[in-house]
């Protein structure tokens, strides 16, 4: 039996500095905050982290969501993100030089990631024609229409979160946790899940689970519901 | 102010036909759900991933897994369904959406739309509004005429683009234009301003409509 289930120390002992890394969530909702967590234990430095934002800066006693925890420890040089205006630290990172940050619009940003996943040389979307997005970009006129050609982008590693999973990696994520959690399972070398809850195989109907586990190279349990 | 953001957000709300998939920016946008009148039945979007999109909840009454593009925990209808992105962006793209209403900072009379970038300051980040823009059936910019007194209405942005002649009506809490192929058509003007005013704010030529009519709220 292919077994995958293990820590969360142990799921990202191989991310190393220098890694490129896709964090599955918006806003902190949907991201594997123990992954996040065991991250920052790891103290992994210059990071490129492919993330719809910049989750959320710690407030008010509660501690920072998502790409936030990595923010607020330094451990990323280069972050790619549709969304970074309610993260502070994105913008102080940028004025001091300690922190890049690529912008994409989010369709195009989720369209990319899927497109590495699907074995798609690009993507034509018409959003960004004729802006600074546009910048260097081929475009192509189909029907009539101007279309950028963009580009897919993969990552070493991708950390998602899921609702349930089997102990295949068969996995769901709820509601809005859904977000970049799928199309990243699929575009990254190695493939961790951190789930709410993990069942054995066979226990639920296969209709429950909406993304395959053959993408899932490691399962972590564990996953807190994060009221914050 | 809140009287007028309320104004432009209760005329904004007369522009959807029952049925409409919808999504509403954040700020103004977002108060034009308060006044969709009771026989026209829309769907919000909500571009993290979501159709049937509802109101903010009370402190206690949070689901941990429910929130909306800003953030916020938010209930959903009992029509909702829940997506990824790739597929929130398909309905955003493709069309699916009928009418999407943002803010801007300026639009031009060839309808280009800047609301995403101010070279220099801090940016946020276009989030969703580039594909939203660019993918509605209708975009309707909802917001204070002037900005500190500047025309944000002009001949051509100054800021970097968000899409280029997208933009088909413009709703201000001064009037209501539309964006054609000869420029801005003012359509209606609201009592509290003259023609003089309202031109007097803009930054390019505005059309009267032969057809010019009082704005009004409700």
């Amino acid at each position: 039996m292919i077994r995958k289930i293990m820590t969360a120390d142990q799921a990202v002992a191989d991310i190393n500095d220098g890694a490129s890394v896709m964090v599955g969530g918006f806003l902190g909702t949907g991201t594997p905050e123990i992954l996040m967590e065991a991250l920052v234990r790891k103290g992994v430095k210059h990071l490129t982290i492919i993330c719809n934002d910049g989750g959320l800066p710690a407030k008010d006693g509660r501690p920072a969501r998502g790409v936030g925890k990595l923010l607020e420890q330094g451990m990323i040089d280069h972050l790619i993100a549709s969304h970074v205006g309610m993260n502070p630290l994105v913008g102080q990172g940028m004025n001091d030089g300690s922190l890049k940050c690529t912008l994409i619009p989010q369709g195009t940003l989720a369209e990319r990631i899927r497109a590495a996943g699907a074995g798609l040389g690009g993507v034509l979307t018409p959003t960004g024609v004729g802006t600074m997005i546009a910048e260097g970009k081929e475009t192509l006129t189909i029907n009539g229409k101007e279309y950028l050609l963009e580009m897919p982008m993969t990552a070493d590693f991708a950390l998602c979160r899921a609702s349930e999973c089997d102990d295949f990696g068969n996995f769901r994520c709820n509601l809005a946790t859904k977000n970049f959690n799928g199309v990243m399972a699929l575009a990254a070398e190695t493939v961790v899940i951190a789930s709410e809850r993990i069942i054995k195989r066979g226990e639920n109907h296969p209709d429950d689970f909406t993304i395959p586990g053959i993408f899932v190279d490691r399962i972590v349990g564990g996953e807190q519901p994060w009221l914050i | 102010m809140a009287d007028l953001k309320a104004r432009i957000a209760a005329r904004t709300a007369k522009e959807f036909k029952d049925g409409d998939v919808a999504n509403l920016g954040i700020g103004l946008p977002t108060m034009v759900a308060n006044y969709i009148p009771e026989d026209v039945h829309i769907v919000l979007h909500s571009e993290n991933g979501f159709i049937g999109l509802s109101e903010e909840t009370e402190e206690g009454d949070e689901h941990p897994d429910v929130i909306n593009s800003g953030g916020c925990f938010v209930r959903h209808t009992p029509e909702a369904n829940f997506f990824d992105t790739a597929m929130s962006f398909s309905i955003v793209r493709g069309g699916h959406v009928d009418v999407t209403v943002l803010g801007a900072m300026e639009v031009d009379e060839h309808g280009n739309l800047a609301n995403w970038i101010v070279p220099g300051k801090m940016v946020a980040g276009m989030g969703g509004a580039m594909d939203l823009v660019v993918g509605a059936k209708k975009v309707v910019i909802s917001m204070l005429h002037t900005q500190k007194g500047k025309p944000k209405i002009l001949k051509e942005c100054t800021l970097p683009y968000t899409a280029l002649g997208v933009v088909d009506m413009i709703i201000t809490e001064m009037g209501v234009m539309e964006v054609t192929p000869e420029g801005i058509l003012l359509t209606e003007l609201h009592p509290d301003y003259s023609l003089e005013d309202i031109q007097a704010a803009t930054g390019c030529e505005l059309i009267v409509s032969p057809d010019l009519k009082a704005m009004e709220e409700a």
